[in-house]
């Protein structure tokens, strides 16, 4: 008897799945305001960490850049709607466009010329930064004094155009989250997603079977900056104001690779149990830190607990998690 | 109908040079369809490049290859492998994190773009080489064997016209010698695929080859059978040493 490897979630594992996706539905009904933000904050860094995953995670092309797609996304949705009243989500398809375009530009670049590795993650960071300081000086978005969305007080959630209370980004972002989980899943059982991790565990071994590197690569880097563009749309209308500064910068970028690599690179949940770790952990020890009155305690006790998470599980979070939970069939 | 007589593939005066070494010089064969071609030599012969030229990873400085009259010099390896080269490596190259079932996948693919008929062909293979039972397992956990025959599998997903095997049979025992010369000779027989491989066990490569081929030095010093290859005294000379032959 042949076991069919890929077609099996347990109904263990889908039993799991369902019972988080209804905690997920309910738990902004039963916490307040100040939980919901924190929320909103877990679903934000899932998401990011789920878009970078697919480049560096599947694929193996490591960038300390993303902040540029998420920028661009913010830029593009904010700016249009400030000067033309446009929804949001048409600014975020032009963001996306514009972020998968200037992606492709720089992976073609890259790895044309044999830029890989972290010399590829060096040039994610410049483009980045020089985009950071290019956007400083562009009046048209406000410059290096920001960009600010009119706030408007609504008695009713405006989906359309992004108005509206935490809840209604908490249900979005959700939405976003979950929908990026099932693609993931997807793209794994499809060719793109085998040649994808073929690219990562050995390029040339991959090439000599006939995939073509370059192309599935560059499709790899422009696929996470398309989906990191939408984040970055949601940002700027959840935060009300857009600084280059901010939403361009390099911690940012780090930031979003925390989480998937805490939770497990290249797997499906990690990026999601990763944000969610990751959270709680800043929450606490800011508290922690805040209650016993002893600056820069938090970053202290922060940066030893990725260090205890990552010495005790190089692999991540989730691998660990999945097998103790016994959810067999999940990525 | 020139196609149909022609060889499958057609190697004329290769050379390539790295920095100061001539490591192929205008070397030409050719593979017959169907037949069973080795290329003997001493270490640093020659032979790896000799591959490496017919897969694409380097291309000549001079010279042509041909693949069933098509012109594939210089291909990118990905697209040799299109035109129907499939290659294994000296040192084995799995996708360690990835099964064993979907390292073969990842060789079906180019013939498919649905995953269940990639899987399905998947399974045959490694039915074929004897992995059926590993397919689950992780690649990075095989034995070197396993391994060897692994890659071996890979290549065959890709539905290549030439196989091209880069001492597969290196570090096996001779059992496992024998069950490999068994698969290939098997393959080459029922589905006529023609097989070009470089290999030290003389003991396969002899009892595999219709026709062998010899360089040393990056040149071709003889060719022919297997009986009159290994009694030719240049052959002889360059494995062990002039005194010995002309003694």
């Amino acid at each position: 008897m042949m076991l069919d490897i890929q077609s099996g979630v347990s109904r263990r594992s889908a039993f799991a799945i369902g019972l988080f996706v209804v905690v997920m539905l309910v738990l902004p009904l039963l916490v307040n305001a100040y939980v919901v933000s924190v929320l909103v904050v877990v679903l934000f860094s899932a998401y990011l960490g789920q878009a970078w995953n697919v480049m560096m995670g599947f694929a193996g092309q490591l960038s300390l850049g993303n902040a540029l797609y998420v920028g661009l996304g913010a830029y593009a949705s904010a700016a249009l709607f400030v000067h033309y009243g446009l929804p949001p989500w048409i600014g975020m398809l032009a963001g996306m466009a514009a972020a998968g375009i200037a992606a492709s530009l720089i992976a073609a670049l890259s790895f044309r010329f044999g830029v890989t590795g972290v010399y590829f993650a060096l040039l994610t960071i410049s483009f980045a930064e020089f985009t950071r300081i290019a956007f400083d000086h562009v009046d048209w978005i406000g410059g290096s004094s920001g960009l600010f969305l009119p706030v408007v007080t609504l008695d009713h959630d405006d989906l359309l155009h992004l108005r509206g209370s935490p809840a209604m980004f908490y249900y979005v972002l959700l939405a976003l989250v979950l929908s990026a989980l099932a693609f993931s899943h997807l793209l794994l059982r499809r060719r793109v997603g085998l040649y994808w991790q073929a690219i990562r565990e050995d390029q040339a071994a991959a090439q000599a079977l006939g995939i073509d590197v370059f192309r599935y690569k560059i499709a790899a880097v422009a696929l996470s900056a398309v989906m990191t563009a939408v984040a970055g749309g949601l940002m700027a209308f959840y935060d009300n104001n857009l600084y280059p500064d901010t939403i361009f910068a390099v911690s940012r970028s780090i930031d979003i690779i925390i989480a998937p690599i805490i939770g497990g690179l290249g797997t499906l949940f990690g990026p999601i149990l990763g944000a969610i770790v990751l959270t709680m952990l800043s929450e606490t020890t800011t508290n922690v830190s805040a209650s016993l009155g002893v600056n820069g305690l938090k970053q202290w006790i922060y940066g030893a607990s990725l260090l205890v998470i990552v010495m005790l599980q190089p692999a991540g979070l989730w691998p660990w998690l999945k097998s103790v939970l016994k959810l067999d069939g999940v990525r | 109908m020139q196609a149909m007589t022609a060889p499958l593939l057609e190697v004329e005066s290769i050379s390539k040079r790295f920095s100061g070494l001539q490591a192929v010089d205008t070397v030409s064969f050719a593979v017959p369809r169907g037949a069973i071609v080795g290329l003997i030599g001493p270490n640093g012969a020659g032979k790896t490049t000799i591959f490496n030229l017919i897969a694409g990873v380097f291309r000549p400085d001079a010279g042509a290859i041909r693949l069933d009259g098509v012109d594939i010099t210089g291909l990118r390896p990905d697209l040799a492998c299109t035109a129907g080269i499939g290659r294994t490596f000296q040192v084995v190259r799995p996708f360690g994190a990835l099964t064993v079932l979907d390292n073969v996948m990842v060789g079906a693919f180019r013939r498919t773009t649905s995953p269940s008929e990639a899987r399905r062909s998947a399974r045959q293979i490694l039915e074929r080489v004897g992995l059926a039972d590993k397919a689950s397992a992780v690649a990075s956990g095989l034995t070197l064997p396993e391994r060897k025959r692994l890659e071996a599998a890979r290549a065959l997903a890709t539905g290549p016209k030439l196989l091209l095997l880069d001492e597969v049979m290196a570090g096996l025992r001779p059992v496992e010698v024998d069950l490999m010369v068994r698969v290939f000779a098997d393959l080459s027989r029922e589905m006529g695929l023609a097989i070009l491989l470089t290999e030290h066990v003389m003991r396969a490569v002899m009892a595999l080859s219709h026709h062998i081929v010899v360089v040393h030095h990056g040149q071709k010093i003889c060719e022919g059978p297997p009986e009159a290859v290994a009694r030719d005294p240049k052959v002889i000379t360059c494995y062990l040493g002039a005194s010995r032959a002309t003694a």
